[in-house]
C-alpha cells in the first residue's frame, strides 16, 4: 500500500469514464473499510451472462471476507480473477458452486444466478447445482480410483452405468484435456500413479465430463512445473469458446495469456472488471496497473 | 576500517567440544531403546519357539544306575546344581521322566550325580503314550494275546507290535467315534424329540391333538433309536472283542515286569535305535496328533484341534462384529458429528473405555449377553428346554456371546484407529468430490472410505491380535476346560454359536496351572503358546497382506 501514496487524481483511460468522483486512492479507501464502486467495463456488461454475481456478501464468523461483489460472468469466455493473497478470490469462487456451505459459521447475502437460477434459493438442490459446474483446486486431488473411474465419476454417481455412455464421455472428456493419447492405454490403472501436470489435467477431463455449464479453476497451476503449468494453460486455451470458465491465479502471465476478462480484487471487494487486453495495457485504474505490471501485491 | 583494532570474530565453542551439537547423544539413546525392545521380544518369542517346537523331538532314553543299585529308566528333562547350604558341599543332580508312575507314585524324579555310578542307553528302551496314565519307560519282552504268548524277546515283539497296533488303534478310534458321534446324533434326537413333547404340552395343552401327535412320535423316535443303539453297541463290542487281549510285556527298569494292552498304546517308538528320518517321523505324527485331536488326560497330552478351531472361530466373528460397529461410529463421529464438547467428551470416553479391565468386560458379558439377552432368547425359542431341562441355551456363556464381549472390548480399538484413517484422508478429495455434484454418503462410500480402508485394515489387526491373547473375560463368557463339541457341524442347524468352546489362551492356564501332572504338562504350555503366538502371527499375517493390497489400490504417494 506503500506504492499509492500519491493521491493525484486518477485519469480517464480506459473506454469508459471513471465513476463519479472516484476516491483518490482506492486501495486506501477499500483498507479503511469505506465502500468504493467496481469500475466494470462497457464490454464485459455488453456480453451474455452465463453467471451473474449479485450484490454477494460473505462472512467468516465475524470476518466479512467478500464486500458487496456484482460481476457478470461472460458465457463460452474464460474470465480471470486476480488479485493479492487473501483478497477472496477463492471464496468467491468455492460460493459459486456452495462448496462453502461446508465450512462451519459461513453467513451470506446478496445471490448468485446460474443461467437464470438462483444459486442460493433455499429450494435450489445444491447437489443438483454442482453437477451443472466443474472445479479444479489448486492441488491436483485425483480419486483413489483407475483413470477411467476418476473420469466419470459424476457420471457414476448420477447413476449413469451404461459402459457405451461412460466409454463415450471418457474418451470425449480425455480429449478435451489433452490427455487421451497420454493415458488412452492405461486407463484402467490408478489415477494416483500419474504425473503431477497429468493428474491436473485428469481432474480437468474430470470437471468437463459432465458438461457443465461453468468451468471453475482455483489456482490450476500453482502445484504445477512450468511445462505441465504450458499444457494446462494451452488446455484453458483449447477450453476457451467451447466453455464458461472462471480461473483465479495469481500469475499475470497466465491470465494475460489465458483470459479473455480480468477482474481485480483486493480485500474482499472488486475493483476493477474488464476485457483482458485493456486490463492489462490501459487500465482505468492506475491501482490496478500497478498490480498487474508487478508494482503491488 | 578506521584506526580502531578490529576485533576478532567470536569464537563460537569448538565444536569436538560440545556433545550436544557433535556428538549426536540421542542416536544412541533411541537406537538403544529400540534395540532392548527388538532384544526382548525377540528373545521372549525364540525362547518359545524353541522350548515349543523342542516338545515332540524323540529324546534318548537313559538308564541310570545308582550306587545302592537302583536303576531308572528315562528322559533327561533337566538338570541343576544346589547351592552349598549349611556346610553341606554343591551337588549337582539330573531330574529324569521316569514315567513309572504306578510302580513308584512319581512321574518324575531327581538323582544326585554323586550317586550314578553309570548311564546306559539301552537299544530296546521304548518309550510309550497311553491313553490314560501317561507314558511309560521300559523294555519289550513278549507280546501276548489273552494267556499265549504271541512273540517273545524285544526283538521279535516289537516286530509283531509294529504289525499289529495300527490295526488295534483304528479300532479304538472307531469306538470313539461311534460313541461321540453317532451316538451323540442318537441322544440329540431322543431330545429334540422330548423337546418337542413338551413344546407341545405348553402350546396346546395335554388334551390337544398336537400334543399327542408329538407324544407318539417321541415313542417311534425312542424305538427308532434304541434299535439303533442296540446295533451300536453290537459294534462296538465287536471292535473291543477284537482288540481284547493283546498286550505288550515291558521290563521296566527296576526288573518290574507289566503288561499294557495295546488298545491303551497311543504310540511307542524306540529312540536309541531311530536314525534321524525315524525320529522326524516320530516328531511329525505327534505334532500331526497335537493339531487335529482332541485332547486327553486332563488337556495334557493329546490335541489342541478344539482349542485351534475355538479360537480362529472366536477371532474372526469378533472382527466380523466389531467392523462394522466401530467402523459406523467412526464414520459419524468424523464425518458427520459437528465438532463441540459432546463430540470431544465422546472420544474421550471412547479413549477411557480402552483403559477398563477386560474382566469388566467379561463381567458385562456375562450379565447383559448371556443372562438378559440370551436368557430373552431362551424364553422365546428355546423355552422346552429350559422348562424340561433347566437348560438354558443362549442364557448360558457360548462363542456368540464369547465374541461380542471382545468385540465390546476391542471396540475402542476399531474406533480409534479409523477415525485416525478418516482424518488422514485428504480434504482436497472430499471436495473434489463434492465439487463433482456427489452427496455425502456417495462421498464416504467412494472416497473416503477405500482410502481410509487400509487404516481401518491396521485398526482390525490391532484388534484381532488383542482379541486372540484375551482369556480373563471369556472365563466368563463361554470358555471351558473341555468342549468337544465344535461350534459348526454336521447336526441340523450346523452352525451352533450357543456352544461353550475352548480356546488356546486359556488352555495355557489351565495346562500350566491347573494340571495335576504340571511337570509333564510343562513342554506342552510351550507348545500351546507357540501355537497360538503362530496363530495370532498368520491372522495378522492374513490382514497384513489384505491391506497392503488395499493400499496399492488406493493409496499412494503423489507425484
Amino acid at each position: 500500500m506503500q506504492a499509492f501514496t500519491d493521491s493525484s487524481p486518477v485519469a480517464s483511460q480506459g473506454g469508459r469514464t471513471p465513476a463519479a468522483d472516484p476516491p483518490a486512492d482506492r486501495l486506501l479507501a477499500v483498507a479503511a473499510g469505506r465502500e468504493v464502486p467496481a469500475e466494470v467495463h462497457d464490454r464485459v456488461l455488453a456480453e451474455t451472462p452465463v453467471l451473474e454475481i449479485d450484490r454477494f456478501n460473505l462472512w467468516y464468523g465475524g470476518k466479512q471476507a467478500l464486500h458487496s461483489i456484482t460481476m457478470p460472468v461472460p458465457h463460452n469466455k474464460v474470465t480471470a480473477l486476480v488479485g493479492p493473497s487473501g483478497c477472496g478470490k477463492s471464496t468467491l469462487l468455492r460460493s459459486v458452486n456452495r462448496l462453502n456451505d461446508l465450512v462451519q459459521n459461513v453467513r451470506i447475502t446478496g445471490d448468485m444466478r446460474l443461467s437464470g437460477d438462483s444459486i442460493y434459493d433455499p429450494r435450489m438442490d445444491v447437489i443438483e447445482l454442482r453437477k451443472r459446474m466443474g472445479m479444479v483446486f489448486q492441488k491436483p486431488n485425483p480419486f483413489p480410483m483407475s483413470i477411467y473411474e476418476n473420469v466419470v465419476y459424476a457420471l457414476r454417481i448420477d447413476g449413469e452405468n451404461s459402459r457405451a455412455v461412460l466409454d463415450e464421455v471418457c474418451e470425449l472428456s480425455l480429449r478435451g484435456s489433452a490427455l487421451w493419447d497420454e493415458v488412452k492405454d492405461r486407463l484402467h490403472d490408478s489415477a494416483l500413479g500419474l504425473s503431477g501436470g497429468q493428474q491436473q489435467r485428469l481432474c480437468i477431463a474430470r470437471a468437463i465430463a459432465a458438461e457443465p455449464e461453468v468451468l471453475l479453476l482455483d489456482e490450476p497451476c500453482s502445484a504445477l512445473d512450468p511445462i505441465a503449468t504450458g499444457k494446462v494453460e494451452d488446455l484453458i486455451q483449447e477450453l476457451r469458446g467451447r466453455y464458461s470458465v472462471l480461473i483465479v491465479t495469481h500469475n499475470m502471465q497466465q491470465a494475460s495469456r489465458t483470459s479473455d476478462y480480468t477482474a481485480f480484487m483486493y480485500l474482499g471487494r472488486l475493483i476493477e472488471y474488464g476485457p483482458t487486453t485493456e486490463i492489462f495495457t490501459k487500465p482505468i485504474l492506475r491501482e490496478t496497473e500497478a498490480y498487474v505490471t508487478g508494482r503491488f501485491g | 576500517m578506521n584506526s580502531e583494532t578490529v576485533r576478532p570474530p567470536r569464537r563460537l565453542r569448538s565444536a569436538h567440544s560440545s556433545l550436544a551439537a557433535h556428538g549426536e547423544p540421542l542416536v544412541w539413546l533411541t537406537g538403544g531403546a529400540l534395540a532392548l525392545a527388538i532384544a526382548m521380544i525377540s528373545g521372549l518369542l525364540a525362547f518359545i519357539a524353541f522350548r515349543g517346537a523342542a516338545t515332540f523331538w524323540p529324546v534318548p532314553l537313559v538308564e541310570l544306575e545308582c550306587a545302592d543299585g537302583r536303576r531308572a529308566l528315562g528322559e533327561v528333562s533337566g538338570r541343576e546344581t544346589v547351592a552349598a547350604v549349611d556346610g553341606r558341599p554343591a551337588v549337582s543332580r539330573t531330574l529324569l521322566n521316569t514315567a513309572t508312575f504306578e510302580i513308584t507314585g512319581n512321574h518324575y524324579e531327581w538323582f544326585d550325580d554323586s550317586r550314578i555310578v553309570g548311564t546306559v542307553r539301552p537299544e530296546w528302551a521304548t518309550a510309550v503314550e497311553r491313553l490314560e496314565g501317561g507314558r511309560f519307560h521300559g523294555v519289550p519282552v513278549r507280546l501276548v494275546h489273552g494267556e499265549q504268548t504271541v512273540a517273545e524277546g524285544p526283538e521279535r515283539a516289537w516286530r509283531e507290535f509294529e504289525r499289529i497296533q495300527p490295526g488295534v488303534r483304528r479300532r479304538v478310534r472307531e469306538i470313539v467315534r461311534i460313541d461321540r458321534h453317532d451316538r451323540g446324533i442318537l441322544q440329540r434326537q431322543l431330545r429334540s424329540a422330548r423337546l418337542a413333547v413338551v413344546q407341545g404340552d405348553l402350546r396346546s395343552g395335554r388334551d390337544s391333538t398336537a400334543y399327542e401327535a408329538a407324544v407318539r412320535e417321541e415313542q417311534a423316535v425312542a424305538a427308532r433309536v434304541q434299535e439303533r443303539s442296540a446295533l451300536l453297541d453290537a459294534d462296538t463290542a465287536r471292535l473291543r472283542e477284537e482288540n481284547a487281549g493283546w498286550g505288550l510285556e515291558f521290563e521296566a527298569a527296576g526288573g518290574e515286569k507289566r503288561v499294557l494292552p495295546l488298545e491303551q498304546i497311543v504310540r511307542a517308538w524306540q529312540p536309541n535305535r531311530l536314525s534321524t528320518t525315524g525320529k522326524l517321523g516320530v516328531y511329525l505324527a505327534r505334532w500331526w496328533e497335537f493339531l487335529c485331536d482332541d485332547p486327553r488326560e486332563a488337556n495334557s497330552a493329546g490335541g489342541v484341534f478344539p482349542a485351534i478351531w475355538g479360537t480362529v472361530a472366536m477371532t474372526l466373528i469378533m472382527a466380523l462384529l466389531v467392523a462394522p460397529f466401530g467402523i459406523l461410529a467412526a464414520l459419524y463421529l468424523r464425518e458427520y458429528a459437528s465438532s463441540g464438547p459432546v463430540t470431544t467428551a465422546v472420544r474421550i470416553a471412547i479413549n477411557n473405555l480402552a483403559g477398563v479391565p477386560s474382566i469388566v468386560y467379561g463381567a458385562f458379558g456375562l450379565g447383559f449377553f448371556c443372562y438378559v439377552v440370551g436368557a430373552g432368547i431362551d424364553e422365546v425359542f428355546f423355552r422346552p428346554a429350559l422348562v424340561a431341562d433347566n437348560q438354558p441355551t443362549f442364557g448360558t456363556g457360548g462363542l456368540l456371546w464369547a465374541s461380542l464381549t471382545l468385540a465390546l472390548l476391542t471396540l475402542p480399538v476399531v474406533i480409534v484407529a479409523t477415525e485416525e484413517a478418516l482424518s488422514a484422508v485428504p480434504n482436497s478429495m472430499r471436495e473434489g468430490s463434492y465439487a463433482c455434484g456427489a452427496g455425502k454418503w456417495q462421498t464416504i462410500r467412494r472416497i473416503v472410505l477405500p482410502r481410509a480402508l487400509p487404516g481401518i485394515m491396521t485398526g482390525l489387526i490391532l484388534a484381532m491380535a488383542r482379541g486372540a491373547g484375551e482369556v480373563a473375560p471369556l472365563m466368563l463368557v463361554g470358555v471351558k476346560k473341555l468342549a468337544l463339541d465344535l461350534p459348526i457341524d454336521g447336526t441340523f442347524p450346523f452352525v451352533h454359536p450357543e456352544r461353550e468352546f475352548m480356546h488356546l489362551a486359556y488352555l495355557i492356564y489351565d495346562v500350566g496351572f491347573q494340571s495335576p501332572n504340571s511337570q509333564a504338562a510343562q513342554p506342552m504350555v510351550f507348545t500351546i503358546t507357540f501355537l497360538l503366538v503362530t496363530i495370532i502371527a498368520l491372522l495378522n499375517v492374513a490382514a497384513i497382506w489384505l491391506r497392503s493390497r488395499l493400499k496399492r489400490r488406493y493409496v499412494m504417494q503423489q507425484f
